[in-house]
């Protein structure tokens, strides 16, 4: 399909510009509104982000399954992949709203800005999932880190949280700078910007010896530095359990599960639209080193969690094993394989939201971030101990929890391809995660605290806590969420 | 239909109680009981009901579940199954019964976990399907884990974890193996047709078809040792036992007595279903060869029954010396299924049956004097028979029966062991025999010190057992009798598909 222009574009477009347009409305209404406890901004963003829901819907009708709507002269593009891991995102942004506004930890005078963002950062991810053009590609990228360093910063009371914010900062600044070196490479290899020509023009030079496959692999890897940063692979997760740390608790949710998301959609079109022919493939053996990341991701994550005292610094350091285990899926990319990982973020979605929204209300309740907080949890607040256990044993992949479905049909994928010593790494690290997650566990189960005053929740809590557990509960043992990453293909 | 009843009864269980409140105490343990009833009375109905001369699976129900996976909810019997079904039904509500007075916190989330564990561990013996065969396996880590870490004794947190730690790391290398036999599935002669498959009875068809992938003895080979580490875990097998001694003393009465009853048949039975049908050419490289590896089945058997016996004489603690008596009695059954002819494998499959019920019966006893002295030191006590002569009659009976007196039920499963695997392994065989004259060492030194002598004055009115533990302890103890005298009232159930199992095993 011809690549549509500028203004017939627009159509296709409008889950976006409804994000931005509802941005700009939250910033005038938080001018309008004097009383700094109304909470009438963030009921504006969840209609925006109700509206785009529906745009998405409605864009997605209008796009035939096997024929991606090229936009924007060829920019962007609309297809399944895109909107899938839209639909994701949007509703990792509509948690991340809901736990703000439970969240105690929050400047009040700051409400405006802080939600205006929220809507930008999703706009810039929703680019980020959709990108078909180097250019494009580190737009969407900045216009994401940008925001994120902001919102990472929002406790402007809080030093932790300044400092997560300056290394959130100079870490994304050298990896972004490291990434455009690799895309301008490319850019010179190839002779165009467009992911779908990059391949073939990289092909053709390569086979007439134009460059040396070195050349390519450099490249390649300056590439893996900027998405590596945005996925916190090994080497590049230095920065994230400062600022998981730090940050205010519903942007280190938003950040491990929304942020990791658009960083595997755009990591992934990336390396299979521009790098995936088979030409490229037996000349350039990338998929090596992804196995290599993937396997140091998932082992340092999960090595470095073990002597986790803060829940929160915990779940850091257990969402970057959870991305080595997502890099799995990659190596290959085979369809098996990309089916895993978008499988895998749904499962991922649920369990690590509901896990972080436990740490929300514990925080709030308990004053405490510390796993000693959480001494006595299942006396005190039975029903939030059960939930978080839900959570953890299925980050853990403890059968019948979604969970295990979600490692699963990862493992199961790379058996598939032979890759068995890259399936025993990880599956070795599900049994180390274990010890970590079960520290939680047993401190709400097996041990007593002093204060065995009960925590009363409103029932909202509850209801938007069962949101997280039931699916997390049933999505592995439902036979419809198989099959539907069938329908989602990437070309 | 029936068999899904009796898996998911206790399932439908554990969410009634959950919603009982927690206040009502006899109406949540009433309920329990009730629950665990159901199971008992279909389990005996299937026992009594089973004639299969056609050695077909019975009571199937095969439905589609994951599509993506062709992973399918099938279940079925067949004389072995039906078995072990029996032993964890009827434990169910013993162990209920058990727990009926001294689970002092918690008691509503304690049966509800119960019941949740009870669903796990007949789901596993009645799965046909690989997929769900593992998913019930590992069904039973959660509430044990639970059970042992809240309700336990003192070090329960570290014993809960070394458990969940141990099984965990058993069943990811089964997992792996699992998936290399899916892929492999569709395979002949190099070539992949058609669609893959998890379903048990095709794959043990397949894995003995000429030419398949899923033949091939060295690809037996490694997925035997992944099935089998996993299953040894659980069995527990030397040199992965050490999880078991911890656990055992540290879980209440009624948690130990599943796990001594039915979780080590998990092992066990694993091992016969997959490791013995699916992969006798694998089965063969560690049973029929040369040297070490060749002999490495029947030397683990060995070194589990005179490890386990010797561990266990040197015990002080009650729960402890009973708990290494089981890592011995375990390793008969590894000795018979190593020895893979008929006399070998019923006395194992035997041996299986009577350890459930006599463990449960030890471990109750156990309980029952831990309930009133508050301690299990061995040396603590002396003279009991005088003040508790039933409670003594009882636990005699029961050391009598595991140390292999004849005319009790020990006694023909390890015999039969022997005798099946003193043909094929006579050296191992005779030195294996240590193990029952240490075993009925350590018994009777304990019946010696715990109720002989003289009467410790701390014990002075320590209270009979009474008619409710009793009542835990009789249908166990009149099986012991029957199986010891009459046991082909269960070899009966499993000697045709044993007969089945070796004509396989021989044909290698």
């Amino acid at each position: 399909m011809e690549p549509l222009k500028n203004i017939e574009s627009l159509a296709y477009f409008s889950p976006e510009i409804l994000l931005v347009v509802f941005a700009a409305a939250v910033i005038i209404a938080d001018l309008l509104v004097k009383n700094r406890e109304s909470e009438l901004v963030a009921y504006i963003s969840l209609a925006g982000l109700g509206c785009s829901l529906v745009a998405i819907l409605i864009t997605n009708s209008l796009i035939n399954s096997n024929e991606p709507i090229p936009l924007f002269f060829g920019m962007i593009r609309l297809d399944g992949f895109a909107v899938f891991f839209k639909i994701l995102l949007l509703l990792a942004t509509t948690a991340t709203i809901l736990f703000s506004l439970r969240s105690e930890e929050l400047d009040v005078k700051l409400k405006g800005e802080y939600y205006a963002l929220l809507l930008a950062v999703t706009f810039g991810m929703f680019l980020m999932a959709s990108s078909t053009n180097l250019l494009m590609i580190f737009i969407s990228l900045e216009t994401v880190s940008l925001t994120s360093y902001i919102l990472a910063g929002f406790l402007t009371h809080s030093p932790r949280s300044s400092e997560a914010a300056f290394k959130y900062i100079t870490y994304g600044a050298v990896a972004s700078g490291t990434m455009l070196f690799g895309l301008s490479m490319i850019f010179g290899m190839a002779g165009t910007g467009d992911l779908s020509q990059i391949s073939l023009q990289i092909a053709s030079v390569l086979e007439s010896g134009g460059v040396s496959t070195l050349s390519v692999l450099i490249a390649i890897t300056f590439i893996l530095a900027g998405i590596g940063y945005k996925i916190a692979s090994v080497p590049f997760h230095m920065w994230s359990p400062d600022v998981y740390e730090g940050a205010p608790i519903p942007i280190t949710a938003f950040l491990s599960v929304a942020s990791k998301a658009a960083g595997f959609a755009l990591f992934l079109r990336f390396f299979h639209v521009g790098f995936g022919k088979p030409e490229i493939l037996q000349s350039i053996d990338w998929g090596f080193i992804l196995a290599i990341v993937s396997a140091l991701t998932m082992t340092v994550g999960n090595l470095a969690a073990l002597p986790q005292r803060n829940v929160k610094r915990l779940l850091a350091y257990s969402s970057i094993a959870h991305g080595g285990y997502l890099l799995m899926g990659a190596v290959l990319l085979t369809p098996e394989g990309l089916g895993a990982i978008f499988f895998y973020l749904i499962v991922y979605l649920f369990m690590n939201l509901g896990a972080f929204y436990v740490v929300v209300l514990i925080a709030n309740e308990a004053g405490t971030e510390m796993i000693d907080g959480y001494r006595g949890l299942a006396t005190r607040a039975p029903l939030v101990a059960g939930a978080m256990a839900i959570f953890l044993f299925s980050l853990t992949g403890i059968p019948p929890l979604a969970g295990f479905f979600g490692k699963w049909v990862l493992f199961y994928a790379v058996i598939g391809e032979g890759l068995y010593w890259l399936a025993f790494i990880g599956l070795l690290n599900s049994v180390v995660s274990l010890y970590y997650y079960a520290r939680i566990v047993k401190a709400m189960y097996f041990e007593t605290s002093e204060d065995t005053n009960g925590l009363s929740f409103s029932t909202g809590t509850f209801a938007l806590l069962s949101v997280f557990a039931i699916p997390t509960i049933f999505i592995g043992l439902l036979n419809i969420f198989y099959t539907f990453s069938d329908k989602i293909t990437l070309q | 239909m029936l068999l899904s009843l009796m898996i998911f009864v206790p399932l439908l269980g554990m969410i009634v109680v959950l919603l009982l409140p927690r206040e009502s105490e006899e109406l949540i343990k009433r309920a329990t009981l009730a629950f665990t009833l159901v199971p008992l009375l279909l389990g005996i109905y299937l026992f009594i009901s089973y004639n299969n001369p056609n050695l077909e699976h019975l009571w199937k129900a095969n439905a589609p579940w994951i599509d993506a996976f062709n992973i399918n909810y099938h279940i079925g019997i067949d004389g072995l199954s039906v078995t072990l079904l029996l032993l964890t039904a009827l434990l169910g509500p013993i162990c209920v019964l058990a727990s009926w007075r001294n689970i002092e916190k918690g008691l509503k989330a304690y049966m509800g976990l119960f019941l949740l564990l009870e669903t796990g561990m007949l789901g596993f013996f009645a799965a046909l399907d690989l997929f769900l065969f593992f998913v019930f396996f590992e069904l039973t880590l959660l509430p044990m884990y639970f059970l042992i870490g809240v309700w336990g004794g003192p070090r329960r947190e570290y014993a809960a974890i070394k458990f969940f730690l141990y099984t965990l790391f058993g069943s990811v290398l089964m997992l792996v193996a699992m998936i290399a036999v899916y892929l492999n599935s569709n395979v002949i002669n190099g070539v992949a047709e058609g669609v893959r498959t998890f379903d048990i009875p095709t794959l043990i068809t397949l894995a003995g078809t000429t030419g398949h992938a899923l033949a091939d003895s060295t690809f037996q080979m490694w997925v035997f040792l992944g099935f089998f580490i996993g299953f040894a875990v659980k069995v527990p097998i030397f040199p992965f036992h050490t999880w078991l001694p911890d656990a055992h003393v540290e879980a209440p009465t009624a948690i130990s007595v599943i796990l001594a009853g039915v979780l080590l048949k998990m092992g066990t039975y694993g091992i016969v279903r997959i490791n013995m049908a699916m992969f006798p050419e694998g089965l063969a490289i560690f049973t029929n060869g040369v040297g070490i590896v060749g002999n490495s089945l029947a030397l683990l058997g060995f070194i589990n029954i005179v490890y386990g016996s010797f561990c266990a004489l040197a015990q002080t603690d009650f729960k402890k010396l009973v708990a290494y008596s089981s890592i011995g009695h375990m390793g008969f059954v590894i000795l018979g299924l190593a020895a893979g002819n008929s006399a070998g494998i019923n006395g194992a499959i035997l041996q299986m049956f009577n350890h459930g019920v006599i463990s449960a019966m030890l471990f109750l006893l156990v309980g029952v004097l831990y309930d009133r002295a508050h301690h299990r030191e061995i040396n603590g006590f002396g003279g009991l028979a005088t003040k508790m002569p039933v409670y003594t009659g009882i636990t005699t009976l029961a050391f009598m029966a595991s140390l292999g007196l004849p005319g009790l039920s020990g006694f023909v499963g390890e015999a039969l062991s022997l005798l099946g695997a003193f043909q094929e392994f006579e050296l191992i065989t005779i030195l294996s025999t240590i193990g029952i004259v240490v075993g009925a060492a350590y018994f009777l030194w304990t019946l010696q010190r715990v109720f002989l002598g003289q009467l410790n004055p701390k014990y002075e009115d320590l209270p009979e057992i009474n008619r409710r533990e009793i009542l835990t302890l009789v249908p166990l103890g009149i099986l012991t009798i029957v199986l010891g005298i009459w046991p082909n009232f269960a070899l009966d159930m499993f000697s045709e598909s044993v007969t089945n199992l070796v004509n396989v095993l021989d044909a290698i």
